[in-house]
């Protein structure tokens, strides 16, 4: 169209932009990363910080690179809000390298080579978690038993430094503790049963979040309340989460009825190992999942089943990542089955019968 | 209260129409000229009647309509004819019109019954919607489809129920919602006539919940009558959409590529009752109609009653002028209505609105990828996916646009308005549209040529078969007269040798 008068309406646009819908995730994501970084004092800040500077030089980097305008995209908000969902799943004192490596990976390798926001296949947070937790597994499953900031169990100032950007815990044993995830499954490798493994455990701790588990992602109750503020801003639907969220727990329900001993109950499923903000924050990314209400579903679904499987039977009790990157990879496929009904026609696509002879 | 039905998907942009519901309609004073253009409507342009130096009356014929689908066009007040010419359409282009430009003469004399008055009620369906057609009376809401059409409809399919389209649901736009709280009673006599004329069983005045003012009036003026009565529907858009009003109204869906008539519903706007009660009762034409003059851009908002023809900068200047942070003028509502190049183009009887945005409120930024949110899938009240419409656009392929429901679309914005990336989807839908009508027209072009060189073949064919028959023919028949000669001659010997052997 060469006239650039010829402009199609609307001429009015609702108060949003993809900067505007990034702010209100972040926002979401505050309360439960703030709470981490009390939690498990300033070593988990510096990962943070280590985290948000790596992706906007790597977004900086790509977009030059890539000859992408640099300015709209680096303002955007997305790189912030990757590398913060990238942090909140790393071990707190995980070494500053492991953020670095796993930012830039997500940023240049998850979202730029696939040609940018919007085009991307898999979740990029994720994809940095699973590389690192593949190629790092040490550094990866070093957690930390929560030593709130300021606290007498916090390290020293120095110390914060020297674990973070030194690589090294001083008295490691004081500090370091299993996730309840891990806990469950190297104890029932042990042939204790469940209702042993789990004498001590404190439902009330999962949902205050005041255990070991990654940085941002321990609090069940504070990124509830995120999601629950996506969902009332309608930035995200309830779809996703609660089909993620209801399928674990009903085969979790289920496997513990069948055989309480060797399986943990659904409250314990969906209260640990990041499952709410996996729900929330991770398989809500609109880029990656399906766009239509029953797409979501289904794609919901799967994840809650493969999160189940992965974390029962396979070898990574923190290995939701992996669920949400499989789902990803069906989205296209869901994408082009699952459509709405168009007005006028039946499912199938015919116009519906007119009721004039 | 009656049971109401939901349509998928929707939006509710903000309203805007504190601005102007409250203040009654104005009239504003004659415009030196006005622009007549000869086509206002969907369908064949009509012809000039009058010329250059005529005087016209009032009410006058100034073109009559031609064809099947057409209207007439008429004098909106007396004057002289001055020119016939072409001048700028009401229209994003600002390509030119035929137009009838007239020198008012500030009588505004009516020409002596254009139609007779005559009392609807004696009237049959058919000098019903002849008197309508007479009367130029097109839809009112936009779409400028002739009404007289549309009231013959009743004949071909049996419409039991008839729906008065109140919605106006998009924003700013309070004509038809000052319309009914000042002229309910012709609306309601307006809706009888052409309940009549259909012979539909009910009807039905929809208004959005949103005009409270209005259903009172309207209530009011309905009465006790069992025929005709005031539903009150949720303000959503698009619920002015005929598709999506029928669907929320009755919860049928008009089969795609159909029409309401096939499941027994027919819509008409609230002005166009309007129009019918003037056309039939009082023998008035269409020569004049309520437009909204509003916008933050927009000195003083309100209602006007607009001689048609009158330019935009008239009525903008009636209302007080432009504000220095005007930066789009749109012809109807701000979702689908049309941005228009200057204020030089004249006021037609599909204008529901002038429109002043400013750029705070046209929220216009720059596009960013898609991030697949599916807002648009959310709120596409047809049940598309916009994005993915948008994205084989993009591609270029067109076949994929319609598999997945292009001519499905009825362009109300939704889609686009709610986009957190700013990308212009109705604008790709259009443009698809643009192209798969181009690509129609080139194949019936190429079906055309077909058709005409094998016509020409055949014609040559026969031609030449007609030669070499001739030919034959000639041939056998010189033929026949050199054997004829021959057996002559032959018969002269026999003769002669007879002769001799006698």
């Amino acid at each position: 169209m060469s006239n650039a008068s010829l402009i199609s309406g609307p001429h009015t646009h609702a108060p949003t932009s993809v900067p505007y819908v990034m702010r209100q995730v972040i926002y979401a994501l505050l309360p439960a990363l703030l709470f981490g970084i009390v939690l498990f004092g300033l070593p988990s800040l510096w990962l943070v910080m280590v985290s948000v500077a790596t992706g906007l030089a790597s977004e900086a980097l790509s977009l030059y690179l890539f000859k992408r305008p640099i300015k709209p995209f680096l303002n955007d908000g997305s790189v912030v809000l990757t590398s913060l969902l990238i942090a909140m799943t790393l071990p707190p004192w995980a070494p500053w390298w492991i953020a670095v490596l796993g930012v830039s990976f997500a940023v240049i390798i998850g979202k730029h080579l696939f040609g940018g926001l919007g085009q991307n296949v898999f979740n990029p947070a994720m994809l940095a978690r699973v590389m690192l937790l593949v190629a790092f597994p040490i550094e990866m499953t070093t957690w930390i038993t929560p030593a709130p900031i300021f606290s007498s169990a916090a390290p020293s100032f120095v110390d914060t430094f020297i674990i973070t950007f030194g690589g090294y815990i001083p008295n490691a044993d004081a500090f370091t503790g299993a996730t309840p995830l891990g806990h469950l499954k190297t104890e029932l490798t042990l042939h204790h049963s469940v209702s042993e493994i789990l004498a001590d455990y404190s439902y009330f701790n999962s949902i205050l979040g005041w255990n070991s588990g990654s940085l941002g992602e321990t609090s069940a109750i504070l990124v509830l309340l995120g999601g629950i503020y996506l969902i009332f801003r309608r930035i995200i639907s309830w779809h996703i989460p609660v089909a993620i969220l209801a399928t674990s727990f009903v085969l979790a329900t289920v496997f513990s009825i069948i055989d309480p001993a060797r399986y943990a109950n659904g409250f314990y499923h969906v209260l640990n190992g990041g499952a709410m903000l996996v729900a929330f924050f991770i398989a809500t990314d609109p880029v990656t999942a399906p766009s239509t209400p029953r797409g979501q579903i289904m794609f919901g679904i799967g994840i809650g089943i493969i999160e189940y499987v992965i974390r029962t039977w396979g070898s990574f009790p923190e290995g939701v990542g992996f669920a949400v990157l499989l789902m990803n990879a069906l989205t296209p496929l869901i994408d082009h089955y699952i459509r709405p009904r168009i007005y006028g026609r039946t499912r199938s696509g015919k116009p519906l019968p007119s009721s004039q002879g | 209260m009656m049971k109401l039905f939901r349509f998928r998907g929707g939006v509710h942009p903000e309203g805007h129409k504190e601005a102007t519901t409250h203040k009654s309609i104005q009239v504003m004073p004659m415009p030196k000229r006005l622009y007549v253009p000869v086509q206002q409507h969907i369908g064949a342009p009509a012809e000039p009647e009058v010329s250059v130096g005529d005087k016209v009356l009032k009410g006058q014929l100034l073109a009559h309509s031609q064809g099947a689908v057409s209207a007439p066009i008429h004098a909106p007040t007396s004057g002289t004819v001055v020119e016939i010419g072409e001048y700028p359409a009401p229209h994003p282009s600002g390509l030119a019109v035929r137009t009838v430009v007239i020198e008012t003469d500030g009588e505004d004399k009516w020409i002596d019954n254009p139609v007779v008055p005559l009392d609807p009620s004696k009237l049959s369906p058919d000098e019903v919607a002849v008197r309508v057609g007479a009367a130029g009376v097109v839809g009112m809401g936009g779409a400028t489809f002739p009404s007289a059409i549309k009231l013959k409809l009743g004949k071909r399919n049996k419409i039991e129920t008839l729906l008065m389209n109140g919605g106006e649901c998009e924003p700013y736009l309070t004509c038809d919602d000052r319309l009914m709280q000042e002229r309910a009673a012709d609306i309601v006599e307006g809706t009888r006539i052409i309940l009549r004329a259909i012979q539909a069983e009910r009807a039905h005045l929809v208004v959005e919940d949103n005009k409270p003012d209005a259903i009172a009036a309207l209530q009011k003026a309905c009465g006790p009558s069992a025929d005709i009565t005031v539903v009150v529907v949720p303000s959503r858009y698009p619920m002015g959409s005929e598709k999506h009003m029928i669907q929320a109204v009755t919860g049928k869906e008009v089969p795609a590529g159909g029409l309401g008539a096939d499941v027994g519903v027919l819509v008409h706007n609230m002005g166009t009752a309007y129009a019918v009660c003037q056309a039939v009762k009082h023998g008035r034409p269409l020569i004049s109609r309520v437009v909204t003059v509003g916008g933050g851009a927009l000195s003083e908002p309100q209602n006007v009653e607009v001689p048609i023809g009158a330019r935009l900068s008239d009525v903008v200047e009636f209302c007080g002028g432009l504000t220095e942070d005007a930066a789009r003028v749109i012809m109807g509502g701000p979702m689908m209505g049309q941005v228009m190049p200057h204020l030089d183009v004249p006021v037609v009887k599909g204008t529901s609105g002038i429109i002043a945005l400013t750029q705070a409120e046209v929220n216009n930024r720059e596009t960013m990828p898609c991030i697949r949110c599916g807002s648009c899938v959310n709120a596409c009240p047809c049940g598309l996916l916009p994005l993915q419409m948008a994205a084989q656009a993009r591609a270029g392929n067109l076949d994929n646009v319609v598999d997945l429901g292009l001519l499905d679309c009825v362009a109300c914005g939704c889609c686009s308005y709610v986009c957190p990336s700013h990308i212009p989807l109705v604008q790709y839908f259009n443009y698809a549209k643009g192209e798969l009508t181009a690509r129609q027209q080139a194949k019936h072009k190429n079906q055309e040529n077909k058709r005409l060189i094998e016509q020409k073949n055949e014609r040559l064919e026969r031609a030449r078969i007609e030669r070499e028959e001739a030919a034959a023919r000639r041939k056998a028949e010189a033929e026949a007269k050199k054997r004829a000669a021959a057996l002559e001659k032959a018969q002269k010997e026999a003769e002669k040798q007879a002769e001799q052997s006698a």
